[in-house]
């Protein structure tokens, strides 16, 4: 079976204009996102109490809603979470440091709805945990760019590293968008899989690079445009191929991992879907309008792997 | 030319049998086990194995092995948590005291692995359940302690060195001495550096002002002097919770994160750990016989019974010479090649010290480790607070000169000198430890994360695995067997190095799998390309695997920096996550570049020339 008979001629860069300003258009709606809704930041990041409990049967909301109230509880948002039996209390974090206390009172309180209600988890994070843990993800996400950003330049020329960078940073930005619209919560795990995404779309954008450096002298009489057309239309069967093949599994992950991984599993899922895109519309593009010319790839080419078979 | 050298196949295959048998625990998965210990720490040997028999036999609790493992512990292993429960409950009630129990897991597989050395991977708490307790450690609350012994010890100072002073402060590291007559300030200084010469002594701003200050070196000695001695407490602690494979550890500057694994009753976990813990140092009664005093059950006067570790009767006298708070510093060290444990006390402990010693030369002295415990109790009707004390003398020593606030215990066997230093330094004053993080994850949510991981994982797998058969047919066969052997060598991977599996680690092999068929897609596209291009298909195999590498290495070096940087920057299961995408790439390079090219040869190699390929 083959997507393609034969290798497609698409021409991708062609109205690259219009991806641009779709791919702004997405940047700055994410931004305006964030900034007007915000995330909505798991107790990792802000400290506070999570409680997951399952009721026997159908759970009470409201009657459980009045006993934290009732048990001096303040703040705690009450909902469903995966069944109608599972509900998840969220309280937020108090300064005074008695998160703990605070928990331990709402388990109470839960208890005294239905004394049959099992209490599947509770995570109480301080405050300043929770600083910490946003500080060190914040640290890992720039520190990622950064190394991955040094790689690419160091194995590809400069042109193409800006291009690669910039894909980089788009598709975490859409994710988070994503999450400020749907006021998912954001936690650690989301964090981890968005880490994970950048390194699956500059994996994208290093094959289609990959391709570009070796075509590019080879096409002589054709434009930049032309050849990164060719690149990416070689390597479109590969592109869905592996697209496919990882959505297959983040889907898996989406419908049957739970509820614990589910934003975990949906950054993915976007990731996929952005990464593949960025890779051609961010990295490809940005990469040829800043001149990129076959004169960019003349030098490093000549030495290749004679000796470096499997 | 279409030759893959043998030393490379065979390279591949002795890999993928070692994987195999590293990952083979993991087929036969862990259950309920207890895990039993002598209370006198004596080793538990096969011969043992009878009387928990007879026992359980006795009961009609059905169990699934019961054995004594190399380091002398004792496991009984059950097919599910009520009769393991049932059974730990009738081993306390019949052994009352003899042993220390523990709930635990143990593996299922057959002898012959677990002899072998081979263990299943280890579960994280969110697979398991269990406890997670973040401390933190007041540091700079242990440095102010510090400095207000030295307060109290440098008035004493001056006093004795006949120095007015108006005052003598304590702020952080420092000591401000305001001096009567300014003119005094150098005899001052001299005085201070004599009692400690430690300490950074210099002249204040204003005239007759002393400062004293904890040198950086000290301050941070006292910080890791605070945790140590709180990690050592909690330790103790745990032991006597019965969690059999409890992980504390020190974690950055001032925390101490605590995995109980299997435990639930947050309430009793915090109780027991929050214990505090004191010392008291006290002379021995050396005339009347401590066997009589636990006979009688009476204390001649003036004494008190006390038992040491190992249930021996101590008889001692009622007046304490020096208790924890005035315990500095304790280390194990050697004496003149001999394991000893130096000990420093504050200026009033060594005074206490001097006093006695000089009185009571050649005679015993010992050290009782006290731990304290509050206790919410109900007593008609009312909640009060009862505070429980459990002692024990930890040293018995011979007091061999005189001395005041630095003297040595020795006599000891290595093993004893550094046991009795970290129970002198658990029951100094202590520094005070807060909770800033609890997890605990019920065993029922344990379950189903594995199962819907593992139901994630084979559906997963199934659905890429399938893609790939329908795209390459005989090659998407190939890229199926290095896929598994690729899942094969990440369990054996972490197996080995007995690193946890969390759900995000689950939730990373899964991801693994989608993304190393990226690896077998880029070769096996390039081939295709080749054979479009008209070569033959042995040329086809060898362009496909050359072009293909430049592309299958940089992009997933990118993969690579990103898991290494989770892994930096990450905590708990994300960690687990992390780890499982940075092994997930090695094996990935491995199973797709060698394992697939192995397989190729496999299938193909025999046939010789080959007319068409099943790509």
């Amino acid at each position: 079976m083959e997507f393609f008979k034969k290798v497609p001629q698409i021409r991708f860069m062609e109205r690259r204009r219009y991806w641009y300003i779709t791919s702004a258009v997405m940047i700055v709606a994410s931004l305006a996102l964030v900034a007007v809704r915000g995330l909505n930041f798991g107790i990792d990041f802000t400290g506070g109490v999570v409680i997951e409990a399952a009721f026997p049967a159908a759970a009470d909301l409201e009657a459980s809603r009045a006993a934290l109230a009732e048990a001096g509880v303040e703040g705690a948002q009450v909902q469903t979470f995966g069944t109608v039996n599972d509900v998840l209390v969220r309280l937020p974090p108090t300064e005074a440091g008695n998160t703990r206390q605070q928990g331990e009172a709402a388990v109470a309180a839960l208890k005294s709805v239905d004394a049959a209600v099992v209490i599947k988890r509770t995570e109480a994070i301080g405050p300043q945990v929770g600083r910490e843990l946003a500080e060190k993800g914040a640290t890992a996400l720039i520190m990622t760019l950064l190394f991955i950003g040094l790689y690419v330049i160091m194995r590809f020329q400069w042109k193409f590293a800006v291009g690669a960078i910039l894909a980089a940073l788009h598709d975490p930005l859409v994710i988070v968008g994503f999450f400020a619209l749907t006021q998912m919560t954001f936690d650690l795990a989301v964090l981890s899989s968005i880490l994970a995404v950048i390194g699956y779309s500059l994996n994208d954008t290093v094959v289609v690079f990959d391709r570009v450096r070796e075509r590019m002298p080879m096409l002589r009489k054709s434009t930049p445009v032309q050849a990164m057309d060719v690149a990416i239309n070689e390597t479109l069967s590969r592109t869905l191929m592996t697209s496919v093949s990882t959505l297959i599994v983040v889907t898996a992950l989406f419908l049957l991992a739970g509820e614990t991984l589910r934003g975990f599993s949906v950054a993915l899922i976007i990731g996929v879907f952005v990464g593949t895109y960025s890779s051609i519309y961010v990295a490809g593009a940005v990469t040829l309008d800043l001149g990129l010319s076959n004169r960019d790839l003349m030098p490093p080419e000549k030495k290749e792997e004679a000796d470096a078979l499997p | 030319m279409h030759q893959y050298p043998l030393w490379k196949s065979m390279t591949v295959l002795a890999i993928v049998l070692a994987s195999i048998l590293l990952a083979l625990p993991n087929v036969y998965g862990e259950t309920a086990a207890l895990q039993m210990s002598r209370k006198d720490r004596a080793a538990f040997t096969g011969a043992d194995a009878g009387q928990f028999e007879q026992l359980l036999a006795r009961e009609g609790i059905a169990y699934e092995d019961l054995y004594a493992d190399a380091d002398g512990r004792m496991w009984i292993r059950f097919d599910g948590v009520e009769r393991q429960l049932e059974a730990r409950d009738a081993i306390n009630k019949a052994f009352e005291g003899q042993f220390a129990v523990a709930t635990t897991f143990a593996p299922r597989a057959p002898r012959w692995l677990t002899k072998l050395g081979l263990k299943p991977m280890s579960l994280g708490l969110d697979l398991r359940g269990g406890i997670y307790l973040v401390y933190e450690v007041d540091v700079q609350g242990a440095v102010a302690q510090l400095t207000q012994v030295l307060e109290r010890d440098l008035r004493k100072v001056l006093r004795e060195a006949r120095i007015p002073y108006d005052e003598v402060a304590a702020a952080g590291p420092q000591l401000t001495v305001t001096l009567k007559d300014p003119a005094q300030a150098a005899d001052a200084r001299a005085a201070i550096s004599a009692f400690d010469p430690g300490l950074q002594v210099v002249d204040g701003a204003v005239p007759g002002q002393v400062l004293a200050r904890l040198t950086e070196d000290q301050v941070r000695q006292r910080q890791d002097f605070a945790i140590q001695q709180n990690i050592t407490a909690l330790k103790n602690r745990v032991d006597a919770l019965g969690v059999a494979e409890p992980v504390i550890q020190r974690q950055g500057l001032n925390r101490i994160a605590v995995q109980l694994p299997g435990i639930q009753d947050a309430a009793e976990v915090v109780r027991v750990l929050g214990k505090v813990a004191t010392l008291e140092f006290r002379l021995v009664d050396p005339v009347n016989s401590p066997l009589e005093a636990k006979r009688s059950g009476r204390a001649p006067l003036g004494t008190r019974l006390y038992e040491d570790r190992q249930g021996n009767p101590v008889l001692l006298k009622r007046d304490v010479i020096a208790t924890g708070e005035q315990l500095i510093d304790a280390s194990s060290t050697l004496s003149q090649g001999e394991p000893a444990v130096d000990v420093v006390l504050d200026g009033r402990g060594g005074e206490e010290m001097l006093r006695t010693t000089r009185e009571n030369l050649g005679k015993p002295m010992a050290v009782v480790f006290i731990e304290k415990e509050r206790e919410l109790v109900e007593r008609d009707g009312k909640k009060v607070v009862v505070d429980r004390s459990s002692e024990e003398v930890i040293s018995v020593a011979t007091i061999r000169g005189i001395f005041s606030n630095r003297f040595q215990i020795t006599g000891l066997t290595a093993g004893e000198g550094q046991e009795l230093a970290k129970l002198l330094r658990a029951g100094a004053l202590a520094a005070p430890l807060y909770i800033v993080e609890q997890r605990l994850i019920g065993p029922s949510l344990g379950k189903d994360n594995i199962e819907r991981g593992f139901l994630a994982l084979a559906i997963g797998m199934v659905g890429t695995l399938v893609f790939m058969v329908v795209y390459y047919r005989m090659f998407g066969l190939i890229a199926v067997g290095a896929l598994v052997m690729n899942v094969v060598m990440i369990t054996a991977t972490l197996s080995l190095f007995g690193a946890a599996l969390t759900l995000p680690g689950i939730a990373g092999i899964v991801l693994t799998v989608g993304m190393a068929a990226d690896a077998n897609v880029l070769i096996y596209e390039r081939i295709r390309e080749e054979l479009r291009n008209g070569t033959t298909p042995w040329a086809a195999i060898h362009g496909g695997f050359d072009h293909a590498l430049s592309a299958i290495v940089d992009g997933n070096i990118t993969t690579l920096i990103a898991a290494v940087m989770l892994f930096a920057f990450g905590t708990g299961p994300i960690r687990g996550f992390a780890l499982v995408l940075f092994i997930g790439i090695l094996t990935t390079l491995f199973a797709a570049l060698m394992g697939t090219r192995a397989l190729i040869q496999l299938v193909y190699g025999r046939r010789g020339r080959l007319e068409r390929l099943s790509v």
